[in-house]
Parts: structure tokens; C-alpha cells; sequence
């Protein structure tokens, strides 16, 4: 279908021809791309105008990247009101009170950097390298500095610490990596410097949204908005979400399903395929290993059994499988929902199973392969080789869970709390935090993530602001910069491009040169590099440019090539065909996970609460609890500091469906508590019918800098925390956590309980 | 001279609200103000599975058209920002002329 896209207006661009820097009505523009902090996943093009005195003033989107197009979501265009914000950390800072006092005083970078070296050597020498633990949050631009970091130190212990289950992404990437070995993102075209119009893609006929609404969350590295681009050009959908999203309400398919049932749902759509057979039965043959063990579990999956499990509708299920199928191609389009339930592996490993019968794996419009973006490193981990074995095996979650063995890299953050508290099974003493907030954030329990943090003898944070973390735990504060203070490459999956320093705030420095700073005094063999700009050197290397070249040059789009697997472009040691598996070819009977002692085959299994689990809550506890929806506003626990991006969502909301809040007598913009065995937190009562009345839904990563920063209030942080109704509870892969499927119960705030 | 304007295609607005923050940002109204404001209608059950579930930008006094952008060869700052790329500018006879024929369509003059 054709569609007249506003862009594709011939105007003429004034950007065209301009170099990377540009002088222009008095200010100078500078064009590059962007990664969080502060941010997102996302790594959209953007212009970064700057006055006289380099002070940001303004960005927009860069319309000659092929990534965004020029659009810009309202977070980048608030950027100069977060880089500019009054509440920046501007220096490092040590600790002048007790811990909680939030007493400071000002130090160099000199001695933040010889205090940090000085500790974490000495308890290395009393404890071990291992008691002290390097640890992120969700992806901003820091996994590979960090974890050199660590391991070049020589702790096994990386971990994103307070994810419990590490239940974002990584369930996904790591099921990936076992079945396929590879890594598959949905194809809207953004290999193609002409996007949908080129002749070698194809729209997809389908867009399966599972679990995921791009619109606001922008998640996995991919412009949220390219789905109502697939939608203007003809493509129909099928959204799987349990709340009512704009995408949902434009769907031809809303499949309004129980969270944490995903794995049933997916089963069932299998069987559906197999018995209709609408399977691709060459890619099948081909390419793929287990089908008949997969047709064998996935019959014990009708569609009566499965609606009964999911709440969706017999007829619905149906219709979706059919439509899936028979679109051709058609793209899968998943989120974090996908991650966030305790036995979440098994659901990637079913959805995963969905492409490949269907034969949509690396075809234009379906869910293509990605490979290293133009040779850049970095985002896919480094510095791997410079810890010892005999360390890497003490990494805390190793004996326990076989995915966190086998699989990437990463402690186990649920252990690491265990091991914290209990000193087994050796002590922790100190933590490296960077960009991470975890007892406001993604930290599951957190008053007892609050516990763990208490307990050590020595914190590091890393941040843009003080936020309760810095507060609650630092003994030292180190200012990061926000992109715009620094140099940097972003290689998002499609392309790589410079991120360039266009101002300065105080003396804050960029994640990669706070990493390479303490690298180096910790363990300079490891850290040759003089400047920051060695590191962008060295990651930068696959693709045949330095970083001032890879400046000049621009967006590097990846040449990426279909069907990969028929090309030999995936087996590295042999360059035959197939995929790089032990059999060569899609396991969807998992070889790797047999080995794992996992179930080899999808299968699915009831959230841990709930009315299977425990009918017995369901009477105090009535209601399903899901969290962590995403508002256009806010990445996780940031920007809550910006007047313009906080007035589009003043407070934490709980939804609750117009029946619900009746029958409580809750009225919309009521303080309501939303309580279940393990705490309670209270938000406001948004009243709408984007939830079903079995379901509310609460806001996550709450807190209030505008509140006082001293303990015990630190800026309100357990008042709307949701995550003090979530355990730590991983699945027996290591992976996984029940984020989107907890019971609870809500009732108003009483006066004088605020 | 023909005037210019704004077409809409409201049906795939999302309420993203990038219009409303980009031509704050590009004149640096008060917290806000802006050329471009959204309102949210729904969602309403209409129908089986049917749902009504709308964003619809309008245009304030504030807007200019960008006139001093679009001099420069640049598009106004809603139409290159707006996420779902549902802004057209243009003459507003174009406009009117392509609006025939379409659904969920609104044109704006100034």
C-alpha cells in the first residue's frame, strides 16, 4: 500500500550538504547520534545546537539519518533541560556525614580516583578481587567499559544488580543464543538507507506486538514509531498485551491475555500452524531441527486448554495463528513483557519457534539476523579475556543456575543479594554502581536491596544526579556526563555513528574515561589507552576507521544481507551453510538447553502467584498486578527532574478499570495503597478502562527528587515503589522474574496516612 | 500568494506529544505553551472489538508555520518531529485537494 509520508515532501534539505559541524545563525550545529544516559535504547540521529559559550540549547532529530528520519521523541527534545539541569552532579564528591546524611564534600578526580584504587586494593588483598562487585543497570552506554572493568580487576562479579532474575532482555538473547545463535530484531526496513521503499524489502503483511508497546518504551534498540510506519503501509496486526495500548485499540487483533501466560499462548498457536498446516514445511526441512518433538509438546496445547489458561478467546487464538502464518512475511515484534515472568525462557523459546516454522526468520519484513554493526565492537561485551578462569568460576549464581553458566557473562543479581546478606559463599565488600538506581528502579524487593547496600563497607556511584542510591549508600559520587558532554561511538544494531562532545558541565566525564581512569590505576596493563579516544579507536576498528574518520563519515549504515543461514554467513568456523548450533540448524528441540539440564522444548508454567497458583491469596488478594508500562516521559527512574517532561505525568498512576474503583470506592486522582503479602506502596488512581477489571496496573521507578534527599525519606523512594510487592524469584534457568504477574489488593489512603 | 497549512492525519496521531515539545523547544514558549496541543479522546468501547481510541493535535495562536524554518529550506519543527509523520505542510488548496477522499483527515490554516 502506498502511503504519502509528511517526510517524503521534496524540500530542499539544508542539511544535505553540511559536514558533521556547522556554524548556523549564530550557533553551532553538531551532528551525530545519542545513547542514554539520559535516554534509551534508541539511537536516534540528532542535531545538538550549541551557543557562544557551548551551552546546549537546542536539539532536534537529524533528518538525513535513516534510523528516525529526523523525528525525535520528547525525552532528546528535552535534552538541554536535563544536561542543563540546576540538580547536576558537577564534581566528585566523598561522603562528610554518615551514610544517609547526604553530607558532602567536593574532591578531584585525582583523589576520587587514588581513594577508589586504595580500597578496592586493599580489599582485594584481605578478601579476594570477588568481594567486590562491578554493577549496571539496564543497558545505557556502559556494559563493556564496565565490565573490563571488572574482570580486568579481576571480580566475576558483573551483574545488573537488583534485576532480579535479570528479567529484561537477556532472557530473550540468551534463549536466542542457545537455539539459533544469533540474534533476530524485527525488520522495518532499517538496514535500507531508503527504508520501506526499497526494492529489496517487502512490508510486512503482519506485525505480531507481543508484549510490548513501542510507542512509549522505544525498547530493544528500535524506533518505537516504524510500527505505524508498517501500519500506514498496509501492514494488519495482532497486538498480545493485557492492557488496552493505542496499538491495541488499532489492531485487527487484540488478544487481551493473563499476564504470564505467554508460553501457552504460544504453544497454542504452534499446534494451530502444525494441525492447519500453515507451516513452512521447506524452512522446516532445511534449516530447522526438532519439529516433530515440537508438534508432539505442542499438541498436549489445544486451543480450549490454552484459552482457559490465557483468558483470550478460542476464536481470537485462532485467528491470530492463521493471520500469523499466512501473512507472508510476517515479524514478531516482542518486548520486556516477554522476560518478565519467572519461567520466561520458555516463552522466548516458543515465540522463537513461531518465526522459524513459519519461515520468517531473516527475510525482508520478517525478524532478520543482526550481525556486529559495521564491525563495531563494544556493546556485545570486552575485556572477556583478561579475567582468569579460576576467578570467573567463583562469579556469584554459577553453580546454581545453568543459563547463568553457560550463557553471558553476568552474575546472578538474586544470589548477589543472598551472598551479601549472608556472607556465603564469601563475603562481598564493596560495589561499583554505575548508571544504576536500583532500590528506586528495576530493583526487585527493594527494601531488602536496600538491606544488601547497607551492608557494605565501601559504595562507588556513578551518576547523572544524586538520586536515593548516591544518597542511601555512596562513599564516593563520581558525575557522569549526559551524551552531549561527551565523545562516543553508538553502534545500535543497524548502524554505527559518533556521539560528539559539544559542552561541558562541571567536570563530569563520560562512563567509558571514568572506567578507563579507574582501570588504569587499578590495572594499567589492561588499560593502555591514553585518551578516551583510544577506547573509540580500538572498538572502532572492525571498520576500518579511526574515531575522527568514523566522525567525518557519519551514519555507517551495516550492509546487511538476507537469509544469512543459506549464505554461510553465520557457521564462523566452517562458513558452511546453517546456523552456528550444535546441529547446525534451528534447535527448536534445544540440544544446548538438554545439555542444561533445562527442558529442551517450550513448555509453560503457571506465574508463581496468582488464581492457579494460589487460590488461596485470591480472596484477600483479588487482583493481578502487572508494572513497569512505559510513559513517553520518563526512561525508567529518570527525568523526573524535568519540569516539561514531569508535567505530562506528574505522579505514579495505578490504573484501575471504572467497575474496580467503584466497588472500592476509589475516584479518579484518589492516593491509593496497592498492597500484597510481601509490602504495600500507594500511588494515584488513574480510573480507566485500559485495564480490565481483574487487572490494575501501577507505574514503576518512582521516586521524587523534588523531596527530601536525607535518610529515612530519600526523596520519598519507598512511598510509590511497586517493587516492594515483587520478590526476587528467578526461574531454574536464572532467568526471568514475576515483574508483570503479582497479585494485590487496593484501597483508598486514609487521611493522615500520608 | 497561497496561504499554507497544516494537514493532519489524526487517525495515526499517537499522542506522542513530539509536536507540542518540538515548537515549544523552537521558540521557547513557557512551560506549556505551545503552537501544536493534543487532546485525547477515548478510549471508548464503540462497537464488537471496535474501539475508539484518538489523539487529535490542533493549532494555536502561537503557530508561525515556522515561517523563519521553512525560509531556510527546513520543515516546521512539528512536521520533521512528529513521530507518526502524520503532518503535511504545505499550500492549503494542496492540501484541501489531497484531504478528498480520506478519513480522519484535518486541515489547518493560519
Amino acid at each position: 500500500m502506498e502511503y504519502e509520508d509528511a517526510f517524503e515532501e521534496e524540500l530542499p534539505w539544508i542539511y544535505e550538504k553540511k559536514p558533521w559541524r556547522w556554524e548556523e545563525d549564530g550557533l553551532t550545529v553538531t551532528r551525530g547520534s545519542s545513547f542514554t544516559g539520559p535516554g534509551c535504547h534508541n539511537g536516534c540521529g540528532v542535531l545538538l545546537y550549541t551557543d557562544k559559550d557551548n551551552k546546549l540549547v537546542k536539539v532536534e532529530g537529524d533528518p538525513l539519518n535513516n534510523y528516525n528520519e529526523g523525528r525525535l521523541c520528547i525525552r532528546c527534545l528535552a535534552l538541554k533541560d536535563v544536561v542543563n539541569h540546576p540538580d547536576r552532579l558537577h564534581y566528585p564528591l566523598k561522603r562528610a556525614g554518615a551514610r544517609g546524611e547526604n553530607k558532602w564534600e567536593r574532591i578531584s578526580w585525582d583523589e576520587a580516583v587514588e581513594t577508589i584504587a586504595a580500597k578496592f586494593n586493599k580489599i582485594k588483598a584481605e578478601h579476594g578481587a570477588e568481594a567486590v562487585v562491578f554493577a549496571q543497570g539496564t543497558g545505557r552506554d556502559i556494559a563493556p567499559y564496565i565490565m573490563r572493568l571488572a574482570f580486568s580487576f579481576g571480580s566475576p562479579n558483573y551483574v545488573c544488580y537488583g534485576l532480579a532474575g535479570n528479567a529484561c532482555m537477556i532472557p530473550r538473547l540468551s534463549v536466542q543464543m542457545a537455539t539459533l545463535a544469533c540474534i533476530t530484531m524485527p525488520d522495518y526496513s532499517q538496514y535500507f538507507p531508503d527504508r520501506y521503499d526499497d526494492e529489496e524489502y517487502s512490508v510486512p503483511e503482519c506485525v505480531v506486538i507481543w508484549g510490548t508497546n513501542p510507542l512509549a518504551s522505544n525498547s530493544d534498540g528500535n524506533f518505537g514509531h516504524w510500527t505505524v510506519d508498517a501500519m500506514k503501509r498496509g501492514s494488519r496486526l495482532v497486538v498480545i498485551d493485557p492492557r488496552l495500548t493505542w496499538l491495541a485499540a488499532k489492531a485487527d487483533l487484540w488478544l487481551q491475555v493473563r499476564p504470564g501466560t505467554d508460553a501457552a499462548l504460544a504453544l497454542g498457536m504452534i499446534n494451530i500452524i502444525i494441525q492447519e498446516n500453515l507451516f513452512d514445511r521447506e524452512f522446516v526441512e532445511l534449516w530447522s531441527y526438532g519439529f516433530d518433538a515440537l508438534a508432539e509438546r505442542a499438541a498436549e496445547y489445544p486451543v480450549e486448554k490454552v484459552s482457559a489458561i490465557t483468558w483470550v478467546p478460542q476464536e481470537k487464538i485462532v485467528q491470530a495463528a492463521r493471520l500469523y502464518a499466512q501473512s507472508k512475511p510476517a515479524m514478531i515484534h516482542w518486548g520486556l513483557a516477554v522476560d518478565m515472568t519467572k519461567e520466561s525462557v520458555p516463552i522466548t523459546h516458543g515465540i522463537n519457534a513461531l518465526m522459524t516454522i513459519t519461515g520468517n526468520l531473516d527475510v525482508p519484513g520478517g525478524n532478520v539476523i543482526t550481525e556486529l554493526p559495521c564491525g563495531v565492537a563494544g556493546y556485545y561485551g570486552w575485556g572477556f579475556d583478561l579475567i582468569n578462569r579460576e576467578q570467573f568460576e567463583k562469579r556469584i549464581g554459577m553453580g546454581k543456575y545453568p543459563m547463568i553458566r553457560y550463557g553471558i557473562p553476568l552474575a546472578s543479581p538474586d544470589e548477589m543479594v543472598e551472598a551479601i546478606l549472608t556472607d556465603k559463599p564469601y563475603p562481598i565488600r564493596a560495589m561499583w554502581i554505575q548508571a544504576n538506581n536500583p532500590i528506586a528502579c528495576m530493583g526487585a524487593d527493594p527494601k531488602r536491596t536496600y538491606e544488601s547496600l547497607s551492608k557494605l563497607e565501601f559504595v562507588v556511584v556513578v551518576d547523572l544526579f544524586h538520586t536515593p542510591t548516591t544518597v542511601a549508600f555512596a562513599d564516593i559520587v563520581l558525575p557522569a556526563a549526559a551524551f552531549p558532554e561527551r565523545n562516543g561511538i553508538r553502534a545500535v544494531f543497524y548502524y554505527a555513528q559518533s556521539m560528539n562532545q559539544v559542552t561541558q558541565i562541571g567536570e563530569t566525564k563520560g562512563d567509558a574515561e571514568i572506567c578507563r581512569l579507574v582501570g588504569k590505576a587499578l590495572n594499567p596493563d589492561a588499560w593502555p589507552f591514553e585518551s578516551e579516544e583510544e577506547i573509540w579507536d580500538s572498538l572502532a576498528q572492525g571498520s576500518g576507521l579511526t574515531f575522527k574518520e568514523l566522525q567525518e563519515h557519519g551514519q555507517m549504515i551495516h550492509p546487511n544481507i538476507y537469509r544469512k543461514y543459506a549464505e554461510g554467513r553465520l557457521r564462523m568456523e566452517d562458513d558452511q551453510p546453517g546456523f552456528n548450533t550444535p546441529t547446525g540448524r534451528v534447535e527448536m528441540y534445544s540440544t544446548r538447553m538438554e545439555e542444561f539440564g533445562l527442558d529442551p522444548l517450550p513448555y509453560y508454567e503457571e506465574p508463581p502467584t496468582g488464581p492457579v497458583s494460589t487460590p488461596e491469596l485470591m480472596g484477600e488478594y483479588p487482583l493481578i498486578l502487572t508494572t513497569g508500562g512505559r510513559e513517553q516521559a520518563f526512561f525508567h527512574s529518570e527525568h523526573r527532574q524535568v519540569a516539561s517532561l514531569r508535567a505530562t505525568h506528574p505522579l505514579p498512576e495505578v490504573q484501575i478499570h471504572p467497575e474496580t474503583a467503584k466497588g472500592h470506592g476509589i475516584e479518579a486522582g484518589d492516593w491509593v495503597w496497592i498492597e500484597n503479602p510481601l509490602g504495600r506502596c500507594r500511588q494515584k488512581a488513574s480510573v480507566t478502562n485500559v485495564v480490565p477489571p481483574w487487572l490494575v496496573h501501577a507505574d514503576h521507578g518512582w521516586w521524587f527528587p523534588e523531596e527530601e534527599a536525607a535518610e529515612p525519606h530519600l526523596f520519598g523512594v519507598f512511598t510509590s515503589n511497586v517493587n516492594q510487592l515483587i520478590p526476587y524469584n528467578c526461574g531454574r534457568s536464572g532467568f526471568g522474574n514475576s515483574y508483570k504477574s503479582a497479585v494485590c489488593r487496593v484501597y483508598k489512603v486514609k487521611e493522615g496516612e500520608m | 500568494m497561497s496561504r499554507n497549512g497544516l494537514l493532519i492525519d489524526y487517525h495515526y496521531c499517537t499522542g506522542c506529544l513530539s509536536c507540542d515539545f518540538a515548537c515549544n523547544q523552537e521558540f521557547g514558549f513557557p512551560l506549556g505553551q505551545s503552537g501544536m496541543k493534543v487532546a485525547q479522546h477515548g478510549p471508548w468501547l464503540i462497537g464488537e472489538d471496535k474501539w475508539e481510541y484518538l489523539f487529535v493535535p490542533a493549532v494555536t495562536e502561537l503557530c508561525t508555520l515556522c515561517s523563519k524554518r521553512v525560509k531556510s529550506g527546513k520543515l516546521p519543527t512539528c512536521v520533521q518531529h512528529c513521530q507518526a509523520a502524520v503532518i503535511t505542510y504545505g499550500p492549503l488548496e494542496e492540501l484541501a485537494k489531497r484531504m478528498v477522499g480520506k478519513t480522519k483527515h484535518v486541515l489547518f490554516s493560519r
